[in-house]
């Protein structure tokens, strides 16, 4: 059983030495048969056998992870959490996600470090403030909170922004959304696989699938590096790589697999206190409690599966950065690091049953994986569960390629993932 | 910078290229009895492979399009050639 965190017991070892922490989740061997496999030990993966139990009673679950749990993208992110697009059904998904995160750190009884600072979406110019004022209106249709600020509302809320008379890109105003916010990444993976070993689910770590088992033409289980695994339904949560695992299943995606950069500061007094992005420059930024700089930008413009970033890209979202920020001109970067992310052609996740049956999809996130966490992890439990769609995950279904119903974000609320 | 080898041009920055997709996909024919799911397939899927990977870039200074051959982990190019003007 595990013991619950508290100030009181933080208190009581704080006491003693700190002698009396248990470890935060079970490290299991693999068995031969579950009700439900996951694959991939991110925060998707996590949540889903969380779900999968706390949503469905099924706890005869495993996680499998390739390496170490939250050691894919769901550490390499730069931990935003929002919700502000523009299609009602990319709100409803997304939106879902931040609600539950809303709701986590008393939910897993784990801090997971939510801080709803904001974020700012900056026009620089007055055909921008009109697709702005667009977004803000369709969010706030779809029930998400949205407002339109005007350019001295968005130089109050960010003073540092550069809206000189050299400015190439003056702040005419902006989209801001005052529930989006940071969030511990590691804690979301830890805090779900804490939860989750809690409820009975098996965490395996270094345990890679080399095949799945097909009998009847459906997914019985998965050959891993640690023995043959039989389930009666088995997700997939490996986004970066889903088109690897997709091809030892027998199936394609419409999924390009690309890196995407993240740049870390050296840690200065606090001087940001929300999130930032330029429409311009396509750079955004935050400062993490340590006070470092959390710089991301666009994808790398060539398919990849290096986990390293390449120098095209660094240079256009550092000099963005200094387009934005001419005050942080002569920080150190500390620490640089690549993603491999899922790119689909409409910038919407895939979510939903695979060609092969037993097999479900949680995939196809882009650059914008770690935000949808909690409500990824609900609809791939649903789907699991169920062997439906939540009414959340129908319109990703991989079938809106045939039918042509796209959910272009891209177009949509530009967002180039 | 990684230089990518045009085949018209030789050695350029790899700035002045583009991704245009995977090499090796035929258009359905003829298209009026392409089901949708064929068009999909021909549209939107892909292997995205880890490793060897035969893709179709532009080069977008002399804005021909051509077949190059590199590893997607690596990023080494170990082929560039023009098209046949057959898909294949």
């Amino acid at each position: 059983m595990i013991r619950r965190y508290s100030a009181w017991a933080l208190l009581r070892e704080g006491l003693r030495d700190h002698r009396g922490w248990q470890e935060a989740w079970r490290k299991a061997e693999p068995a031969a048969r579950y009700d439900a496999v996951v694959i991939g030990g991110g925060g998707h993966g996590l949540a889903t056998a969380y779900y999968l139990a706390k949503n469905h009673g099924i706890t005869r679950v495993a996680v499998l992870e390739k390496g170490w749990i939250g050691g894919g993208n769901t550490g390499r992110n730069t931990t935003v959490v929002r919700s502000n697009y523009f299609f009602p059904e990319s709100v409803a998904l997304y939106d879902f996600a931040l609600r539950l995160y809303e709701g986590l750190s008393r939910e897993l009884n784990y801090n997971i470090m939510l801080s709803q600072r904001g974020m700012l979406i900056i026009a620089h110019s007055d055909m921008e403030m009109e697709i702005a004022a667009r977004i803000v209106n369709a969010m706030r249709l779809s029930g998400a909170d949205a407002e339109l600020l005007g350019a001295d509302e968005a130089r109050a809320r960010v003073p540092l922004l550069n809206d000189g008379p050299e400015a190439r890109f003056p702040v005419h105003g902006g989209i801001w959304q005052g529930r989006a916010g940071v969030a511990r990444h590691d804690a979301v993976a830890w805090g779900y696989a804490r939860a989750a070993s809690g409820l009975g689910v098996d965490i395996v770590e270094n345990c890679e699938i080399t095949d799945f088992l097909v009998e009847d033409g459906s997914c019985v289980g998965v050959a891993t590096t640690r023995g043959t695994i039989r389930a009666d339904t088995v997700g997939l949560a490996v986004a970066g790589h889903s088109s690897v695992l997709a091809a030892k299943a027998g199936f394609q995606l419409p999924v390009h697999a690309y890196a995407l950069q993240a740049f870390v500061s050296e840690p200065v007094k606090p001087m940001l206190d929300t999130v930032v992005l330029s429409l311009g420059t396509g750079t955004y930024v935050s400062q993490s409690d340590k006070g470092e700089l959390v710089i991301g930008g666009g994808l790398d413009r060539v398919p990849s599966y290096g986990q390293r970033g390449n120098p095209p890209m660094q240079e256009q979202v550092l000099s963005g950065l200094l387009e934005m920020l001419p005050a942080v001109g002569q920080l150190k970067l500390m620490r640089h690091w690549a993603g491999i992310v899922d790119v689909v052609p409409d910038s919407s996740p895939l979510l939903g049953p695979s060609p092969l049956p037993g097999l479900y999809l949680n995939c196809g996130w882009g650059t914008g994986g770690f935000k949808a966490i909690p409500a990824g992890g609900w609809l791939l439990a649903h789907l699991m569960a169920t062997g439906e769609h939540h009414d959340i995950s129908r319109p990703f279904d991989l079938d809106r390629f045939a039918t042509g119903r796209l959910i272009d974000e891209a177009a949509g609320a530009g967002i180039a993932h | 910078m990684q230089l990518f080898p045009c085949p018209f041009c030789g050695l350029r920055e790899e700035t002045e290229f583009h991704f245009a997709a995977e090499a090796g996909k035929a258009r359905p024919e003829p298209a009026g009895q392409v089901s949708d799911d064929g068009w999909a397939k021909y549209l939107y899927f892909q292997d995205s492979p880890k490793g060897r990977s035969r893709e179709i870039w532009v080069h977008l200074a002399c804005g021909e399009f051509f077949v190059m051959t590199r590893d997607t982990v690596t990023h080494e190019v170990t082929g560039s050639e023009a098209l046949s003007g057959r898909s294949r």
